[in-house]
């Protein structure tokens, strides 16, 4: 079955690496909508299935973890998962999300392997032609 | 280990890392000095990142022109020729990953630490100033005749009544 996947970070550079990287893994993904920071991504959301989230923490008008919140206390979306990818290694953001329940955690710079290896258990492979 | 001694050690593997994870470029051996009077910008790309909590202080990263587009284009793999805004937030981002890892890092010795969103600046004769703090680690690295500086300063908050102001006499417009 292909994903649909959400990238949520105010970085256009990050948000076009990821993209690329996304592509990249093999897994069988078939959209990968965007969004700039947590309100954007719950309106994107409204409009669209999404079957995993990618989310940054430190943003614009609503962060990463307001967003995961937000997320959580919506019975839609409740078990959705969600993986961080920030600069914010400091145990009380990876506690604070792992208490929200985030699924991952990865830490900006972050290798293609990395993105692939915390994917793996979340998505299915692609088919092979 | 001394609050400077830990900023060298942090910022150094810093840099390397977040150029080796994300541009696939090996730096080499930068120069890293604490000074008194750190060079301020006055030309090309400077990005600003502010960190707040019981210490406070600056992150900032600047370079040319030239090596901000190439910083643009092996990041995202890419060609440039000019800055424009796809190059401005890649000098950006690049410098919430180096300042960020070196906060996460100096959290272990200084308690939580908030990072701000960065903001970056391109012109010519413009004029930075931090006020409040005199003291900076500063990272000096050359990557094919091309200086990248990037520079922190960080003290507690009682210490460093902190502002950082720029002024911008003649700035110039994005050139897409």
């Amino acid at each position: 079955m292909e994903s649909d996947i959400l990238v949520v970070d105010d970085s256009a550079a990050i948000r076009k690496i990821l993209q690329r990287v996304l592509r990249q893994t093999g897994m069988a993904i078939r959209t990968i909508a965007e969004a700039g920071d947590g309100q954007e991504a719950l309106e994107v959301l409204k409009a669209q299935k999404v079957d995993l989230v990618l989310t940054d923490i430190n943003m614009p008008k609503m962060d990463g973890l307001q967003f995961l919140a937000a997320l959580r206390s919506a019975p839609q979306w409740s078990t959705l998962p969600v993986v961080m990818i920030t600069t914010e290694g400091g145990e009380a953001k990876v506690s604070e999300a792992v208490r929200l329940g985030a699924v991952g955690y990865v830490r900006k710079p972050f290798t293609a392997d990395q993105i692939k290896e915390k994917l793996a258990a979340l998505l299915a492979p692609a088919r092979p032609l | 280990m001394k609050i400077d001694e830990l900023i060298i050690e942090y910022l150094s593997r810093s840099i390397t890392d977040v150029f080796s994870t994300m541009l696939g470029v090996d730096l080499g051996v930068g120069e890293i000095s604490v000074e008194n009077s750190a060079p301020e910008a006055n030309d090309g790309v400077v990005s600003f990142i502010g960190l707040a909590g019981s210490w406070v202080g600056t992150g900032s990263l600047a370079c040319s022109p030239v090596l901000a587009c190439r910083i643009c284009d092996h990041m995202l793999m890419t060609e440039t020729s000019a800055v424009n805004e796809e190059v401005l937030d890649a000098v950006a981002e690049l410098t919430n990953m180096i300042v960020g890892s070196v906060k996460t890092e100096l959290e272990k010795h200084v308690g939580p630490l908030g990072l701000s969103i960065p903001t970056v600046v391109f012109g010519r004769n413009f004029k930075t100033k931090s006020a409040g703090t005199n003291e900076w680690t500063v990272a000096r690295f050359h990557w094919d005749g091309e200086l990248l500086l990037v520079k922190v300063c960080l003290a507690p908050k009682e210490r460093a009544a902190h502002a950082v102001y720029h002024s911008i006499p003649q700035a110039c417009g994005i050139e897409v």
